[in-house]
C-alpha cells in the first residue's frame, strides 16, 4: 500500500514529499524519542510522532523512512518544513492523536512482513 | 556484553577512503547533516544497505552527542577493504563513569535537550548495539572518544 492511499483514507495533509506518495509503506513506527526511532525503525515505516523540530527529517532520511505523520493538529516548524521539502521526505499532519493514526494505519496494511 | 576494542589492523596501512568531520557543540539545527553526508559517501561507494544503516546510526547518535554535550568534536569515517572505521572525538566534560553512562536510561541531559527527543539515556547503547566492535574511552574535563567497527560483509540484518 502506498502513502497516498493512506493520506486519502485517513485525510491527512500533505505539507512536503508529494511526487514521493507513490512510495510503499512497509509497517510503521510510533515514538517521540529520537535514539529509539533511530534504533528500531525500520526501512519504508511511516513514522507517527509529535515531535515537530527539524531533527526529525535527519532521522526519516537517515532511516530511509516512508514518511512522517505528525499527529493531534501538530504543524511542522518553519525549519522542518525547509528541510523536509529539501530533501523530500513527505510529511504529513493529522487531527487525530498517534493512537487512533496507528491503529486506523494498522487496520489497513496489517502486520509488516519483512 | 561489552565489546572490546581490539587494536588497529596492522596489515591495512592504507584506508581506501579516509575523511574527518568536524562538529560543532550547540548546534542542533545542523545536527545530522555529518551523518547525512557519511551515509552518501557509503552509498556511493557500493556499500550494502544493512551496513549503511548500521553507520548512519552510529554517526548520527555521535553527532548528537557531540552537539548535546561538547564544545566541538569531529567524526572521522574511515574505509577498509573489509571494514569501516568511525571514530567520534571530542573536546568537552567527558564522562566521570563510563560504566553508568551506558546503562539504558541513565543521561545527563538538560530539559532543553529532552525536549527535542533526545537524551533519553538511548545514545552510547544504540551506537553500541549498531557497531561490531565498540570502544569508549574518556578523560573527565578534556573529552570523549569513541572508535566503532563495522564489518562490511553481515550476516544477517538487524
Amino acid at each position: 500500500m502506498n502513502i497516498e492511499t493512506i493520506v486519502q483514507a485517513l485525510q491527512l495533509s500533505v505539507k512536503s514529499g508529494r511526487d514521493r506518495l507513490g512510495v510503499e509503506v512497509r509497517g510503521g513506527y510510533v515514538g517521540d524519542l529520537l535514539s529509539d526511532v533511530m534504533a528500531n525503525s525500520r526501512e519504508g515505516d511511516l513514522w507517527i510522532t509529535r515531535q515537530i523540530h527539524q531533527n526529525i527529517v535527519a532521522v526519516a532520511s537517515l532511516k530511509d523512512l516512508a514518511g512522517i505523520i505528525l499527529v493531534r493538529g501538530a504543524e511542522p516548524a518553519a525549519d522542518t518544513l525547509e528541510k523536509a521539502v529539501r530533501e523530500n521526505i513527505p510529511l504529513l499532519t493529522a487531527d487525530l492523536p498517534a493512537f487512533e493514526i496507528a491503529g486506523r494505519i494498522y487496520q489497513m496494511i496489517g502486520p509488516r512482513k519483512a | 556484553m561489552w565489546k572490546r576494542w581490539v587494536g588497529p589492523v596492522s596489515s591495512c596501512k592504507k584506508w581506501l577512503f579516509n575523511e574527518t568531520f568536524s562538529v560543532q557543540g550547540g548546534n542542533f539545527d545542523d545536527a545530522g547533516r555529518i551523518s547525512g553526508n557519511i551515509k552518501t559517501i557509503l552509498k556511493e561507494m557500493g556499500i550494502g544497505n544493512d551496513v549503511v544503516r548500521m553507520a548512519a546510526v552510529i554517526t548520527y547518535e555521535s553527532e548528537i552527542n557531540i552537539v548535546s554535550y561538547a564544545r566541538q568534536g569531529m567524526i572521522r569515517l574511515h574505509m577498509l577493504p573489509e571494514h569501516i572505521e568511525i571514530e567520534a572525538v571530542d573536546e568537552g566534560p567527558g564522562i566521570s563513569d563510563i560504566r553508568l553512562a551506558m546503562q539504558q536510561g541513565w543521561s545527563t541531559a538538560t530539559d532543553k535537550i529532552r525536549e527535542m527527543g533526545f537524551g533519553a539515556g538511548m545514545g552510547l547503547n544504540n551506537i553500541r548495539n549498531f557497531s561490531d566492535i565498540f570502544h569508549i574511552s574518556s578523560d573527565v574535563g578534556s573529552g570523549t572518544r569513541l572508535k566503532m567497527i563495522i564489518h562490511i560483509q553481515q550476516e544477517q540484518d538487524r
